[in-house]
């Protein structure tokens, strides 16, 4: 089995990337990705839940019966993510409370219960920590690309409040634009987000086209056009 | 698979859910006992912070944490429950600091926390939430815009009664263009509160602090 790790963080990154993929976990993405370290913050806390889930379903897979597998999976996540809600309000203190409701929501996104059942319940323990950690990155970046633009274009700053996650030192990385920038309110509210991610999707199938020109011979058989998310 | 009796197969899956319950519930209490003390201490340090920033450290030296009473007057503080945190300087009454005050929003309640000084004028105003439109009304923010200070000092007297209003009805705080809803409400609630702690200071005082 030795040799797909690979494969598993490219999937995880780019070719099966769960927000412009399979546009799973949309509710928080959409919710929190107003800011980049909002971003940032959720994604980072996702990725920590969804590492521990796989791993620990990959563990247990052997032991969990077919019939109560679904609720053993979610009894996993929900305690994962209480754990890390508990502990971020310990450590993150500022942060949790800009991300509020949005922690314990990570265990309703449908990626950590289909990674679960999809990837972690078949798959030894280092290649479904693998998973999770690609998965979750892969879903780190698109909320950190989605909230840096619209955090640029919306209200003129990069990184604004980085030090309540990184520390005070952090404090210096916070761009601005000037006050000569009057901010596009349309990119801070929800539609914003949506149209956001449209974007962002319309430019990874704008790529992977390219990709697939380039190289003729790498289009799977029968298929010429890019695969719909 | 060992092939069971459904009976069986039953119990079994049900013990292995069972245990899997207690394992994460016992996960979820360890991580509870382990960071309940520092949450607590985060919340404390959070609000000693915000009482920190709108009333003068010289004018209290008691701790306004634990000197709190509940008080329930929801036609002038907008609120259920509001808590009222109580300083004190050498023993005398200083500071009343109202949480929260709620004022009615244009989308839902924007809850305030309200320092009066104990002669009458505000140590300051801060949200403590609302869900105002993001870029007109959230300018009550003090993150977003300075205005939240235009009550800095002021009093029932400072400015005339009659023209604690927004610019618009003829009073003396700026509106937002585009949003003088928003404003208008935080300026009624405050002189609301202000009107209350006038009239209720000695009993606020003078009533035993209640637990937390």
């Amino acid at each position: 089995m030795a040799g797909g790790h690979r494969e598993i963080w490219l999937d995880g990154l780019w070719h099966n990337n769960q927000a412009l993929v399979a546009l799973l976990g949309l509710c928080p993405l959409l919710a929190v990705s107003n800011t980049a370290i909002n971003g940032l913050g959720l994604g980072l806390a996702t990725t920590l839940v969804l590492a521990l889930s796989n791993s620990t379903v990959s563990i247990i897979r052997n032991w969990i019966r077919p019939e109560i597998r679904v609720p053993v999976f979610v009894l996993v996540i929900a305690s994962f993510v209480t754990a890390v809600e508990l502990a971020m309000n310990a450590w993150f203190h500022e942060l949790y409370k800009i991300l509020g409701i949005f922690i314990p929501l990570i265990v309703t996104n449908c990626t950590i219960l289909g990674r679960a059942e999809a990837f972690a319940s078949r798959n030894g323990l280092l290649r479904s920590l693998s998973d999770g950690l690609a998965i979750g990155l892969g879903f780190t970046a698109v909320l950190v690309t989605l909230g840096a633009s619209r955090e640029l274009i919306g209200q003129g700053t990069l990184f604004a409040d980085a030090h309540l996650m990184l520390g005070e030192a952090a404090r210096g990385l916070t761009l601005r634009l000037g006050d000569a920038w009057p901010g596009v309110l349309l990119a801070i509210l929800p539609p914003g987000a949506f149209i956001g991610l449209g974007c962002l999707i319309a430019l990874k199938n704008i790529i992977d086209k390219r990709a697939a020109n380039r190289r003729p011979a790498a289009l799977p058989i029968g298929d010429a056009q890019p695969s719909q998310g | 698979m060992a092939v069971a009796r459904p009976i069986q197969a039953m119990l079994i899956a049900a013990a292995l859910l069972a245990a899997f319950g207690v394992a994460g519930a016992g996960l979820v209490a360890l991580t509870y006992q382990s960071t309940a003390a520092r949450i607590a201490a985060n919340e404390r340090e959070a609000l000693l912070d915000q009482i920190g920033r709108i009333v003068p450290a010289d004018r209290i030296d008691n701790d306004p944490l634990t000197d709190v009473v509940a008080v329930q007057d929801p036609a002038m503080l907008g609120a259920r429950r509001t808590t009222v945190y109580r300083g004190r300087l050498a023993g005398a009454p200083a500071a009343a600091v109202f949480s929260p005050v709620e004022a009615k929003g244009y989308a839902g309640p924007i809850r305030l926390i309200v320092a009066v000084l104990a002669d009458g004028s505000l140590g300051g105003v801060r949200v403590l939430s609302q869900h105002e439109t993001p870029g007109l009304g959230d300018k009550i923010e003090e993150h977003k815009s300075d205005w939240v200070h235009s009550f800095d000092g002021r009093s029932l007297t400072d400015p005339d009664e009659r023209r604690w209003k927004v610019k618009r009805d003829g009073g003396v705080f700026d509106q937002f263009t585009g949003a003088t809803v928003t404003p208008r409400s935080v300026v009624f609630a405050v002189k609301q509160t202000l009107h209350y702690a006038r009239d209720h200071w000695d009993e606020l005082f003078a009533a035993p602090a209640a637990e937390g």
